[in-house]
């Protein structure tokens, strides 16, 4: 490196080549990455798929039925209210369907459709857009719409029929879920039939495994946060395990738990509502811990045969109050210097 | 995977091969070079030289008494036009010397020793001060100011920056893999002149050329190569020191509260130069690419030749649509509202993007997603902070800590609502800074 600077020079400057167009000035950065909320609400609803399909195979197609009227009433909703309040209509970025159909998942099969508009229309009328539309609800809106219908029609928002799959009569019979059973007469069901969704229940919760494909699916494209969804049915195994270990004859195993009512359907795609869930990691475990033991204790000592609701809902409220105490700790604080 | 690295952070896509392979060629001798008085953190410098005058390649024509500053040398032979009111690309305008060249230049023949045991840590800061050197890694913070702590702080680490992790950039692998043996050479004089015991040399495992080429530079002694992930913002001061050494600089701290300095690769390089050739920071290695330039290359650049000139030796510009041309990368570079600014000190890099790319105005209400809070390498809550730097609400965001954001642009770049978060951080700051000079004043 003794001799002098190499130099490779450019002769002479060229003349000035054709210019690019007028400068546009943004603030940086300049460059975002490819996501958008119509990207994230699309795969939703595709992750949703495979519980749709196998709501209508075990339910027939009043399945169906019920899932496009309650997504053709939440986009009505959602569009009279932008209309009415002069707001850009977006109602085709996918939330309002996802609302949609996750209000259908969580009604009986022979609920009648008069009543699934009415809680699409209060899903997302009061649910989300009194709110101030998408991104500022507090509350699931899909599960508020659910808890409207259960005490409007308390009644029938609890009268369920077999799947298609195991009645023997030509006409639908009323029969209990797995977690009615498993409360006023103390028989459980067997977890292979859970598992594939072979039982009473409400339209998408049933097939745990539809509903594992769809989660998954949801995961590998990265809209889940690992944490909510296992947290949420890891606490409701430890927790219901603990009475399991107990008294194995009165208690449900974790397992059966974790597969029975809407469960796992809430695990993946309600406790994981961007929206209504907390934004630290913190606070998504105590979101998902607290609403796991919630689940368990109505599921157990409650007056109803299911939790899961309720157990979501209630932690909802506490979202804004632990977005602001678990607050992430900034970088090098109380790092000791010199 | 399982190199060092730093918490949160984002992966972009890098473009680094439009310009990583290329070697760094000569820039033309610009005819007119336009250098503005500040081109470095600190205080602006005051003119030496007046209109009309004759001026040398590598003369000083710029300085100015206070500790934070760096003088300002021509970069070419020629006479002084004028000094005058002139675009900066740090988008104000600045006071500065604008020369006509006279068509030649000078040579720099190697006339220092390049023997380290022969000069004193003093001589070496002054020798640095004197060629004007300043972080070149776009920060242009004074360098000297940086080796001379305050009495009580020790410091035991030099840690070289050279990660180089904005997208499209390739300056600084280009000087590690050509230039080795400067960049070692720099690392060692900063450690003599800090009295640091320890030498690091952090770099991305993106650049598997310049690894080798440094490892055979630095043979052995207590110089260490840390391999990195490459990750961004993995050359922020702050994210480099905590993976390489495992320090953590505390909120409103600096690098030499935990006993470190960090410097570029390319300012250790220009040190090698100011020592060993006497010459002056009179031009950079500039990485010229994007989508919206024709021919994307790694050029040295001297300092004041105007962007314009630059692109046109990279073929121009792309297309007749909307552009958006960087003084630095994309994630961090500023937006050029014209092409007559010139390349300085801090210039690394000019990016060019084209009218596909550029992106949209439009955003969507926040959906709580907390993509920002998990790519945020501060531990902050951008979503939070953007809101109360966009509502004013400088109390909260204040308490919400905005002011330990490095404003990496990690937050908007993972925002699926586009919402323009770092820009709401910036004005929420801005308010802030206005709050306390009307305090100030009263």
């Amino acid at each position: 490196m003794d001799k002098t600077l190499e130099k490779t020079e450019i002769k002479e400057s060229p003349a000035a080549p054709a210019q690019g167009g007028k400068l546009v000035i943004s603030s940086s950065p300049h460059f975002l990455n490819t996501e958008s909320i119509p990207k994230i609400m699309h795969t939703v609803v595709m992750a949703l798929f495979p519980a749709t399909a196998a709501s209508v195979y075990f339910f027939g197609f009043r399945a169906l039925l019920l899932i496009l009227v309650c997504i053709g009433a939440c986009l009505v909703t959602e569009y009279a209210f932008q209309k009415i309040r002069n707001k850009p209509v977006k109602i085709y970025d996918g939330s309002a369907a996802i609302t949609g159909i996750l209000l259908a998942f969580t009604l009986p099969p022979g609920f009648p459709i008069y009543g699934a508009i009415l809680g699409s229309v209060f899903a997302i009328g009061v649910g989300k857009m009194l709110f101030g539309g998408l991104g500022y609800n507090i509350f699931n809106p899909a599960l508020l719409g659910r808890a409207f219908l259960m005490a409007t029609y308390p009644v029938l928002t609890t009268t369920w029929v077999e799947p298609r799959t195991v009645q023997k009569a030509v006409d639908a019979v009323s029969a209990a879920t797995p977690l009615a059973m498993m409360k006023f007469e103390g028989k459980f069901a067997p977890l292979s039939d859970l598992f594939i969704g072979n039982v009473a229940g409400s339209l998408g919760e049933t097939s745990v495994i539809a509903i594992l494909i769809g989660g998954l699916y949801l995961r590998y494209k990265g809209y889940v946060n690992w944490k909510l969804p296992l947290g949420y049915l890891g606490t409701i195994a430890v927790f219901s395990g603990i009475f399991w270990l107990i008294n194995p004859a009165k208690y449900p195993s974790p397992l059966f738990h974790v597969c029975a009512g809407g469960a796992m359907l809430a695990a993946w795609f309600m406790v994981t509502d961007m929206v209504t869930s907390p934004t630290t990691a913190l606070g998504q475990w105590i979101f998902v811990i607290c609403a796991g033991i919630l689940a368990v204790i109505i599921r157990l000592f409650g007056g109803l045969p299911e939790g899961v609701m309720y157990s979501i809902l209630f932690m909802n409220a506490f979202v804004p109050l632990l977005n602001k105490h678990t607050r992430p700790k900034v970088f090098g604080e109380g790092y000791k210097v010199q | 995977m399982g190199h060092k690295t730093f918490d949160r952070g984002i992966h972009p896509a890098y473009y680094k091969e439009l310009t990583a392979a290329k070697k760094v060629e000569q820039a033309a001798l610009p005819k007119t070079v336009i250098i503005p008085l500040q081109q470095h953190a600190g205080a602006a410098c005051a003119p030496l030289v007046k209109k009309g005058d004759a001026v040398q390649e590598g003369q000083k024509i710029a300085d100015v008494q206070a500790f934070v500053s760096a003088p300002i040398h021509s970069s070419i032979n020629g006479k002084v036009k004028d000094i005058e009111l002139a675009s900066h690309p740090g988008g104000t305008r600045v006071m500065s010397i604008v020369i006509e060249g006279d068509g030649t230049t000078r040579e720099w023949k190697a006339e220092g020793s390049a023997d380290l045991n022969a000069i004193t840590p003093d001589m070496l800061r002054e020798i640095i001060r004197e060629a004007g050197i300043v972080g070149m890694g776009g920060a242009a913070f004074p360098t000297s100011v940086k080796l001379a702590p305050p009495k009580g702080k020790a410091i035991d680490t030099i840690l070289l920056n050279g990660c180089e992790c904005e997208p499209f950039l390739t300056a600084d692998h280009r000087i590690m893999l050509e230039e080795p043996e400067k960049v070692v050479w720099g690392l060692k004089a900063l450690m003599k002149a800090t009295g640091a015991a320890n030498g690091i040399i952090g770099i991305e495992e993106n650049k598997p050329d310049a690894i080798e080429a440094l490892k055979k530079a630095i043979g052995g002694g207590n110089i260490k190569l840390v391999i990195l992930e490459a990750k961004y913002p993995q050359g922020a001061e702050k994210m480099l020191i905590k993976a390489g050494l495992g320090r953590k600089v505390p909120p409103g701290k600096l690098p030499l509260d935990v006993g470190v300095v960090v410097n570029n690769v390319g300012t250790a390089a220009a040190i090698y130069d100011a020592v060993v050739y006497k010459k002056p920071l009179i031009e950079r290695i500039v990485t010229i690419s994007g989508n919206g330039v024709r021919e994307p290359r790694n050029l040295r650049v001297r300092i004041g030749t105007s962007f314009e000139e630059v692109l046109n030796q990279c073929g121009g510009l792309n297309g007749t649509g909307e552009t958006e041309v960087l003084n630095g990368g994309p994630m961090m570079g500023i937006a050029q509202s014209t092409l007559a600014v010139p390349v300085i000190k801090g210039t690394s890099g000019i990016t060019v993007i084209s009218a596909a790319s550029i992106k949209s105005n439009n955003y969507d209400p926040c959906i709580k997603c907390a993509s920002c809070v998990s790519a945020c390498p501060m531990g902050l809550m951008p979503y939070r902070l953007g809101d109360y730097g966009k509502a004013a609400m400088t109390a909260d965001f204040k308490a919400w800590d905005a002011l330990s954001c490095i404003e990496c642009g990690c937050c908007s770049y993972v925002c699926p609502a586009k919402r323009p978060l770092l820009q709401w951080i910036r004005l929420g700051k801005y308010r802030l800074r206005k709050e306390a000079q009307k305090a100030a004043a009263k």
